[in-house]
């Protein structure tokens, strides 16, 4: 807006001020679920305001001891989950970083095929390659494993593009310096390239986590024991089906639990994903 | 400390009937600790010579030899040259003590010498007290600085600079030419300068390769290149103003052309007649642009006369006469000296 109007200031506030409860209100509202207990929960009108069952569900959650039906212990989940995102997000960054290395500063045979098949992969995402991978995975005994549930999901186009995008503007005198200082290309690799990609890196990591760590119908499948769930599976799990009753204080306090990882990772490493998404400093 | 032999070095891009040939068998044998400048107008091959060199392009044709070794095989790394590149490139996120010291660190210099050469060439260039900051907080004259103490520090054989100086601002560059020149004499290292500013080539030099797409015209002192220009690109190229080469002056046979410096030019009385056409004052001297001869043989002739003489008016007439020493010949079809 190129004019200071009032009205126009009250406008905008209003239309931010509205979006903004759009998004919160049914976080608000699974936080307040997961402070009363079930029955209260399935009084109608539902309470809008917290009650006093804060910990009795989050102790139920994290255990596993819901009143009425037995959920598995979220905190297990939780621990599933975070090693499986970092494996898929340490994976995807050391491997993207390693190919667009050699796209970009090796000249090989076939070096562009190469670079098109890793951009064509972006058309095959998990959802239409799922038969296959699981067969593989299945063949190769990887089911109900840390590394079944991570492995087919590291393979990252997007990042290696993202990477291959940054090497491109890396001046080729600084390749050159490095080489008459009488650096390897894996040295180089080291004490150059990463530390200059430093924000690319951390940009991608906040990605990466949420992206992995949002993950649901890989680990539905590849996971069919239930102390391999991840949290969002659990979540789904604690749900049920049919007649049985449900703990939705503790199912609530899940998702919540379940929302917490990703927020800590944008809030802490924000200052590093905005510089590397517009990454101005080289 | 070494010598360089450059034997008929040719560099192609390409392969077979397409390949482009951008040097076109460049010889030279240059002394061990002297300082010679590369120079030519951009794309002729100049900057390519000394990547060839460097080691950083390959050599498609010829040798070059630092010292006693052949080096056409050899790793940049393995040369034994440090190199200072235009635009600097020094590493960003390392601090100015560990850009100086990335490449002895890579050849296992123990901690204590690496402390003790950055020093030293820290206390050379007056960078002792940047040594913890990073180039993005230093100005472009420091990162300059930087960039030869990154070369110094590796006690090489030889020195190679690509434009060094192409990014300071005028003064600055003055200013670094004459520390270069104090450096070359307490190292004596052998030094091979690119750039295409004929000054900072005549001014730096001990002697000096002047290219001209991808042919060397002519190796010399620059003395001899003032005096005793090979060729008409090189009587163009050196000096400022350039000399006047005339097809038809007064007096010579058709085919040879005629170059007389504009300082080498006296007004008189009489001599060749100049139409004047505009005047340009540049200080302590002035330059006359006119025209001599009639009619489709007139050719433009610039005179310089000192900043106190009398000033010709456009449009008026004035005679000229050359110093006979100082005249030069160069054939017309092929631009050689006579």
């Amino acid at each position: 807006m190129v004019e200071r109007n009032p009205a126009l200031n009250v406008l905008a506030h209003l239309v931010m001020i509205i979006g903004v409860l759009i998004v919160a209100f049914p976080i608000y509202l699974a936080f307040v679920a997961s402070t009363h207990t079930a029955p209260e929960i399935m009084q109608a009108p539902m309470p809008l305001w917290p009650g006093h069952n804060f910990w009795a569900s989050y102790e139920a959650a994290l255990r596993g001891s819901g009143r009425i039906s037995a959920t598995p212990p979220v905190a297990r989940m939780m621990w599933v989950s975070l090693v499986v995102t970092m494996i898929i997000t340490v994976g995807k960054i050391s491997i993207s970083l390693l190919s667009a290395f050699a796209v970009v500063y090796f000249r090989f045979p076939l070096r562009n095929l190469c670079f098109w098949l890793i951009f064509i992969t972006l058309m095959l995402p998990v959802e239409v390659r799922i038969g296959p991978t699981y067969q593989v995975v299945a063949d190769l005994g990887m089911i109900n494993t840390y590394a079944g549930m991570s492995v087919p999901l590291i393979a990252s186009a997007t990042a290696t593009f993202l990477f291959r995008q940054f090497f491109l503007t890396v001046p080729d005198e600084l390749v050159e310096a490095a080489r008459i200082d009488g650096a390897g290309p894996m040295r180089f690799f080291k004490d150059i390239l990463v530390p200059l990609s430093a924000t690319s890196i951390a940009a991608l990591f906040v990605i990466q986590f949420i992206y992995g760590w949002n993950q649901y119908l890989w680990p539905l499948i590849a996971a069919t024991s239930e102390d391999m769930y991840p949290v969002v599976v659990g979540i789904k799990q604690m749900i049920g089906a049919g007649e049985s009753p449900v703990d939705w204080n503790v199912v609530m306090a899940t998702a919540v639990l379940a929302m917490l990882p990703p927020a800590v990772v944008v809030v802490l490493m924000q200052k590093w994903f905005v510089k590397g998404l517009v990454d101005t400093e080289k | 400390m070494a010598s360089i032999s450059l034997r008929n070095v040719v560099k192609r891009y390409g392969h077979g009937p397409k390949a482009n040939q951008v040097i076109h068998g460049v010889n030279a044998e240059i002394a061990d600790g002297e300082f010679i400048v590369i120079v030519g107008p951009s794309g002729c091959g100049k900057s390519t010579l000394l990547r060839m060199v460097a080691g950083l392009e390959e050599i498609s044709g010829g040798e070059i030899a630092i010292g006693a070794r052949v080096v056409n095989q050899l790793e940049p790394a393995e040369r034994d040259i440090a190199m200072v590149f235009q635009n600097y490139a020094l590493y960003p996120h390392m601090s100015v003590f560990d850009n100086m010291a990335y490449g002895l660190k890579i050849a296992k210099v123990p901690v204590a010498e690496i402390k003790q050469r950055v020093d030293k060439a820290a206390g050379i260039l007056e960078l002792g007290h940047l040594l913890q900051r990073k180039p993005r907080e230093l100005s472009g004259g420091q990162r300059q600085r930087v960039a030869m103490g990154r070369a110094i520090v590796r006690q090489p054989q030889v020195f190679l600079f690509d434009e060094p100086l192409s990014n300071l601002d005028a003064k600055l560059r003055s200013q670094t030419r004459l520390e270069i020149q104090k450096l070359h004499r307490e190292l004596g290292i052998t030094s091979l300068f690119v750039t295409h500013d004929q000054v900072e080539a005549m001014t730096l030099a001990q002697r000096m390769i002047v290219m001209n797409a991808g042919v060397m015209e002519q190796f010399g002192t620059p003395e001899e290149m003032y005096h005793r220009p090979a060729s008409t690109f090189v009587a163009s190229f050196i000096g400022s103003p350039s000399m006047n080469l005339l097809k038809h002056a007064p007096g010579t046979r058709e085919g040879v052309i005629t170059g007389i410096r504009p300082e080498h030019l006296d007004v008189r009385s009489e001599g060749w007649a100049v139409t004047v056409e505009t005047t340009e004052l540049l200080g302590a001297e002035r330059l006359i642009y006119g025209r001599l001869g009639q009619g489709a043989g007139q050719e433009q002739l610039i005179v310089r006369i000192e900043e106190g003489a009398q000033v010709p008016a456009p449009g008026s007439v004035i005679h000229v006469a050359p110093r006979e020493d100082r005249i030069h010949h160069f054939d017309a079809t092929t631009g050689k000296r006579l």
